[in-house]
Order: C-alpha cells, then sequence, then structure tokens
C-alpha cells in the first residue's frame, strides 16, 4: 500500500493519562476559541489526514509554500493551513508558551504549542493561494475574514470533535486497514462536493476498471452558496451504491473540510489528502474544485506535472457527455461528434432543473438520484 | 515584516560545469526557466523517494489494527 505523505501517518491524538491530566488542568492554560472550519483541520492533522502536518504552520513553512508549494522539509504541500486571531486574542502569548484551543461551545480539543506568531498580508495570501485577489472568490474571501496574526505550532488532540456522520467517518488508519482487509493494492479516490450524475458515475467506474478499489470521499464542511447540501450528497451516494456498485469494491467515506475552491492547488491537496488515506490514485476531472472562470477547465490536471514527486497517480479526466451517434457516453477526445449530438453531464443544466422541482434527463442522472434529491425542499446551501 | 525578510533563503551548490551544460539541454522545451529550478526540482524528487522509503515501516501495531478492525465491523465496513 500507499505510504503516507512524507512516509509516517500523523497521530497527535494524546494518550488518555495525558489528555485527562491535561483537562484536570485546563484553568492554568490560555484558551483561544476557534471556529468550526479550524475544529476540522484539527481533527485532520491529529489523524494524518494532513500528514506530514503536526500543526499550525510556522512563518518559515508558510513562506516556503506560499511561494514553492514545497515544505520547509522539501515536501509538496499547496497552499497555506494557518490558525488566525487577533491582537486581543493573542494577548501576551508568546512562543513556547501553551494554549488551549476551544470550539465555539468553549469545548477544549487540542493542546498548541505556539512555535511563532507572526504578521501577514492577506491580499499576498490571497493572491499566491487562489491566483486572484477579488473577494468575489469564496476562498479569497475567507481569507480576508481571518483576523490579524497567524500562529504556529504543533497540536496535540484532547477531545475529538463529533463527526457529522458518525457512521461514514473513517480516518487514514482505518482505511489503510480496511483496504488491506479487503486485499486492495491499488485504490482509486473520487472526491467530490456534488450529488452524482451519470458522468460522475462513469468516470468512477472507469478510473475502477483498472485499480481494485474505489474509496467516494465526498467533502463535508462549509461549502459556497448554491453548492449541495452534506445530507444530500450523502443520501444520493448510499442510494447509487446500493444499486448500481458492486459493494465489495466500493468504499463511501465522507472527508471533513471546508471547500477552498482553490483550483488546480486544490486537487494536489485533496490528491494528498486522499494518500494519507491509502489510495494510490485519485480521479480528476474537468474544473477540480473550480469556481466561476478563476481556473481553466485542465488546470488541475496539467499542474501535477510540476509534482511527479507526488506519490499518488492523478487519472485526469475530460468532461463527458452522452453521444446519440455513439450511442454511448464519450468525451471530446474519443469521440468524433458535433456538440450537437451531445448530451452534456452540465452541473448548470442539472441544478437549474432540481431548481424546478423537475428530475434532470434520465440520460444525465439516475432518477433514484433525483427522487432523493428533489424529496428535499431545498437541496443547496443558503 | 519587510518582503526582504519574508524572502526564502538560497545557497549555491557547485556541480561540473558538463554536467550543467546536460542539464540546460535537457530543459530545452520544459517550463524550467534556470538550470537552479531544474536541480532543485531533480533533488526533491530523489530526497523525498528516500524519505518515503526510510519511513517505509508499518504505521500501526497488530493490536491498534485489531482495534481498528472492530470498529469497521460495527460500522458495516467489513464482515
Amino acid at each position: 500500500m500507499i505510504q503516507p505523505h512524507g512516509g509516517t501517518l500523523i497521530n497527535k491524538e494524546l494518550p488518555k493519562f495525558e489528555k485527562e491530566r491535561i483537562i484536570g488542568e485546563l484553568k492554568e492554560f490560555k484558551k483561544l476559541q476557534v471556529r468550526p472550519e479550524t475544529i476540522k483541520v484539527i481533527k485532520n492533522i491529529s489523524f494524518g489526514v494532513f500528514s506530514p502536518l503536526e500543526g499550525f504552520m510556522s512563518e518559515n513553512n508558510y513562506r516556503n509554500v506560499l511561494e514553492h508549494m514545497y515544505l520547509e522539509n522539501n515536501l509538496a504541500w499547496p497552499f497555506p493551513i494557518t490558525l488566525d486571531a487577533s491582537k486581543e486574542e493573542i494577548g501576551d502569548l508568546k512562543p513556547d508558551d501553551k494554549v488551549i484551543l476551544t470550539n465555539t461551545e468553549e469545548i477544549p480539543i487540542a493542546l498548541m504549542n505556539i512555535e511563532d506568531i507572526y504578521s501577514y498580508d492577506k491580499k499576498e495570501y490571497a493572491e499566491k493561494t487562489y491566483g486572484t485577489f477579488n473577494r468575489k472568490h469564496p476562498g479569497v474571501d475567507s481569507v480576508f475574514n481571518y483576523k490579524e496574526k497567524l500562529i504556529g505550532g504543533e497540536i496535540f488532540l484532547i477531545n475529538e470533535p463529533q463527526p457529522v456522520f458518525p457512521s461514514l467517518d473513517l480516518k487514514p488508519i482505518e482505511t489503510r486497514v480496511l483496504f488491506k482487509e479487503k486485499k486492495w493494492d491499488r485504490v482509486v479516490a473520487f472526491q467530490t462536493r456534488n450529488p452524482p450524475h451519470l458522468g460522475h458515475e462513469y468516470i468512477q467506474k472507469a478510473g475502477l476498471t483498472y485499480v481494485d478499489g474505489l474509496f467516494i470521499n465526498p467533502v463535508i464542511g462549509k461549502k459556497k452558496s448554491g453548492d449541495f447540501l452534506d445530507e444530500v450528497i450523502i443520501e444520493a451516494y448510499i442510494t447509487l451504491i446500493k444499486d448500481y456498485y458492486p459493494k465489495d469494491r466500493v468504499v463511501l467515506s465522507t472527508f471533513e473540510t471546508e471547500m477552498r475552491y482553490a483550483g488546480p492547488k486544490e486537487a494536489i491537496f485533496h490528491a494528498i489528502a486522499r494518500k494519507n488515506f491509502g489510495c494510490d490514485h485519485i480521479i480528476i476531472g474537468r474544473d477540480h474544485a473550480g469556481v466561476s472562470d478563476y481556473y481553466g477547465p485542465y488546470d488541475a490536471h496539467k499542474i501535477f506535472d510540476n509534482f511527479p514527486d507526488l506519490g499518488i497517480e492523478p487519472i485526469k479526466f475530460r468532461s463527458f457527455s452522452k453521444c446519440s451517434k455513439c450511442g454511448s457516453v464519450v468525451n471530446d477526445k474519443i469521440c468524433p461528434h458535433p456538440p450537437e449530438m451531445q448530451n452534456f453531464f452540465a452541473g448548470r443544466k442539472i441544478r437549474e432543473a432540481l431548481q424546478s422541482g423537475n428530475p434532470p434527463d434520465p440520460e444525465v442522472m439516475r432518477p433514484e438520484v433525483a427522487d432523493i434529491i428533489l424529496k428535499y425542499e431545498n437541496p443547496f446551501v443558503s | 515584516m519587510s518582503d526582504e525578510e519574508h524572502k526564502v533563503e538560497y545557497t549555491t551548490v557547485s556541480i561540473p560545469r558538463p554536467l550543467a551544460k546536460k542539464v540546460k539541454e535537457r530543459m530545452k522545451g520544459t517550463g524550467f526557466a534556470s538550470v537552479s529550478s531544474y536541480v532543485t526540482y531533480v533533488l526533491r524528487q530523489v530526497l523525498s523517494s528516500i524519505e518515503e522509503e526510510e519511513h517505509s515501516k508499518q504505521a500501526f501495531t497488530k493490536e491498534e489494527e485489531e482495534k481498528v478492525k472492530q470498529r469497521l465491523r460495527d460500522l458495516g465496513y467489513i464482515d
């Protein structure tokens, strides 16, 4: 099985006695309340989804990643993973201090050893991460909403955050044991933030044809307005898999993280996380993790050429359509017929049909999946 | 903090002139702007594969594996 990124699966969960000791001494620590998306980052770092990261990036790593997309230890990493705080929250905290990171209900989640506290330029952070500083880009807007300082340092998990879908919440150590148990040597990951249409099904099954198992891993977390709700995506996949996938070849599990819409850079991030889950291939489609027209449709394909040391292999798919002449699902690379013969799996068209309360064309989306979506009064993020 | 302080530091490494010439030839038609960036790229590849090999030991013990299997059974992922 593929090794985790950097060779070691990071585990920052403290042993029980250490957790109890820290909880017993909570009064003695300063606290820093963090937002729900940051809690997900803490969980991902703690259980190795973000291996080799062991905490929030120090200034050196922040600079290296922003400039070169590499960590100080020469491992590829596409964008900063940072913890922001206001001057008031930081108060007299300084390097080498310990701070307890709490959730919005003030439950202690992790202990952090502060390595450094540093200033940063939001415009630079946004532009170098997203290729734009236009605040209409949801990722850019998040950066501009960050507080004025960044804090770097190693973290240690005290309380595991409650998963959104407990029965689908697998950690990398669990997926690795699962793949081994299923005797899957080669696993292809599928990243998604949408309920499946037939184009998705086609590329998943095409990818699976060449490996032992398919790992469908929807992103669960903060998304932009107009995206599908997490529960809609999950329910749609459960329904599709039940009727149309070989059960011994597919695993559905959630990846709790916010969507950043960083296009090609997010494709690298998605690949690293799936490598840590034990996948040696990842499907990269058209305009992967893109938003609006900030990135070219195949930028997320091209970027992998710059990272031959990534370990996980991208399986690059173009956009698919159903060709009336060929009578099958095709793409522009393999089909000679003109656009008027193609029924495109266009997300916009599917969304429009669903928004008007109608099922999309059954050549594009399976009726069972459409039924699931349509039973929601509003299946979209407001 | 000034822009100057933010810059990543570089150092000079000497390589034989014929090798540099060869690298220059090899770079043609690639996106690399300089011999330095090409050599950095190659070194990163080599170092990363060595490091991965060094760390290629089992990530978990038998006991941990059994505990994980039980949870996977409880969740219905394995029988």
